[in-house]
């Protein structure tokens, strides 16, 4: 069966990038960091390919941080698994749909 | 020696990983005299841009900088250099500054000699010569602090921040740790990041450098808005977001992360030769392939490393190119094109690290001789000169 991943490629980073299709709900994925290490994680709302989960729980107005590098601010609390991206997520530097 | 390479020891002590004739028209009205020339003699290869006349003042400068610097290039043995007659390129500085580097350096004109097929026949014998001077040289052992490796992502999806990218990041930061030079562009892609990088200069982010970052990010933005657009409104746009983009700064950071993590030492101008300082460096080039690739090879870099995800076939006259393919489907299909499937990272087979070992090995073969697989079947022409202002 084909593996269902989520990555982190800093280990600063509270979002992980799923690499899988068609991940729903409920689902279980593989968070997996840059070194190979691996652990699960119960998904949160049906995320696109490429697009993010939490890698652990960020509360309102904490930093959200990919590539080891702050990309925005949760806009609510965030549980671990959960769908991350424009709806909890505020850029800092401005966005481009509002 | 630590980590080593094989390379062509040039007369201004630079290594090149490559061995050849540069056939370079001051003018793009002496390509075709040039392209007849290298068509018809082994080992040499054409720079077939399309500037050098017709335009201000200022980028017929830096048409003349940029060809002087490529002419430089540590993997170009000697140079034939064709020129017209009457162009706007300062084709006698061209040929001194070239020479001055200790390289032999012949000038053809077309306009002199009477026409196109007579220099094509007198550029033939030239080129033959400088062929038959150069091409005996043997590689030396020299320290892997000699390579000048330019790095660049293209044709990038989803993968190419999480997978491509994170691989060169990795093998920028191994060259850097061992002494050698690395540099990356695009100055396109800092907006949104650029305060990221400019903390990452040397000096911090208030200093020579990162003030500097700033400034080439501004005056990329001036240009475009001088036409009436504005670069930086519409980011990301709704594709980027459908893509799985949440901010201007995570595409940005996608794109920034295959310079690695080490400090930023200067700025480089888009015709401008590497310095001593080893390192990390900015080169101001933009994203487009033919001008990135032309710069970067003008900055003295013996190769490139080269992110894609849906697959960026390209490759330079004299400067071979690595493709790092972080799509495994894309790698499936274009195999012949890509050199490296960091595809492995997204399917679980492999990490960043492991892949990026790879990479590294890899990148000490093409140094040593063997070739990427754009050179293997010629596809290489991508040139052209970043030019400022309108043509006339």
């Amino acid at each position: 069966m084909e593996r269902k991943i989520a990555l982190r490629v800093d280990d600063k980073d509270n979002v992980a990038t799923v690499f899988a299709n068609e991940v729903r709900d409920g689902d279980t994925l593989e968070l997996r960091d840059k070194k190979g290490g691996c652990e699960d994680v119960t998904v949160t709302g049906d995320v696109p390919y490429g697009h993010k989960i939490a890698a652990q729980a960020i509360e309102k107005g904490e930093k959200i941080v990919k590539y080891g590098e702050v990309i925005g601010v949760a806009t609510t609390d965030i549980r671990r698994g959960e769908y991350v991206h424009v709806h909890n997520l505020d850029a800092l530097r401005g966005r481009g749909d509002l | 020696m630590g980590t080593s390479f094989y390379g062509y020891k040039r007369p201004d002590g630079k290594y090149g990983a490559r061995n050849l004739v540069a056939v370079i028209p001051s003018v793009i009205c002496a390509t075709d005299v040039a392209q007849g020339i290298v068509h018809q003699v082994q080992g040499t290869v054409g720079y077939f841009h399309h500037q050098g006349c017709c335009q201000l003042p200022i980028d017929l400068k830096r048409v003349t900088d940029t060809l002087i610097s490529l002419g430089k290039g540590p993997n170009v043995a000697g140079v034939l250099i064709v020129s017209l007659g009457c162009e706007g390129t300062d084709v006698e500085r061209l040929q001194k500054e070239i020479a001055d580097s200790g390289k032999p350096v012949e000038i053809l004109r077309i306009q002199e000699l009477g026409g196109t097929s007579r220099a094509i026949q007198a550029g033939i014998d030239l080129a033959q010569k400088l062929v038959l001077e150069t091409s005996g040289l043997q590689r030396e052992e020299a320290d892997i602090s000699n390579v000048i490796m330019s790095i660049k992502c293209g044709a990038s999806d989803t993968t190419s921040g999480m997978a491509s990218n994170c691989v060169i990041g990795y093998v920028a930061d191994k060259l850097v740790d061992l002494g050698a030079t690395v540099i990356f562009g695009e100055t396109t892609e800092f907006l949104g990041g650029e305060h990221i990088l400019a903390r990452r200069a040397v000096g911090g982010e208030g200093g020579f450098v990162g003030r500097k970052i700033y400034e080439i990010v501004d005056r990329m933005e001036k240009r475009a808005k001088a036409i009436g657009e504005d670069m930086r409104g519409g980011q990301p746009t709704p594709g980027n977001i459908a893509g799985g983009l949440s901010s201007i700064e995570e595409k940005s950071l996608g794109a920034i992360v295959k310079s690695g993590h080490r400090p930023i030492q200067g700025v480089l101008e888009y015709p401008d030769f590497v310095t001593d300082q080893k390192g990390l460096w900015i080169k101001d080039a933009p994203g487009r392939e033919p001008e990135i690739l032309t710069g970067m090879a003008a900055s003295g870099a013996q190769l490139m490393m080269f992110s894609t995800g849906r697959g960026a076939p390209q490759g330079f006259p004299s400067m071979p190119v690595i493709k790092i393919c972080g799509n495994p489907n894309t790698y499936e299909r274009m195999q012949h094109d890509m050199d490296l499937n960091a595809g492995r990272i997204i399917t679980g087979e492999k990490t960043i690290e492991e892949v990026g070992e790879e990479a590294f090995a890899l990148l000490l073969k093409v140094l040593n001789g063997q070739m990427t697989k754009n050179e293997a079947i010629h596809y290489f022409a991508t040139m052209d000169i970043y030019c400022l202002g309108p043509v006339i």
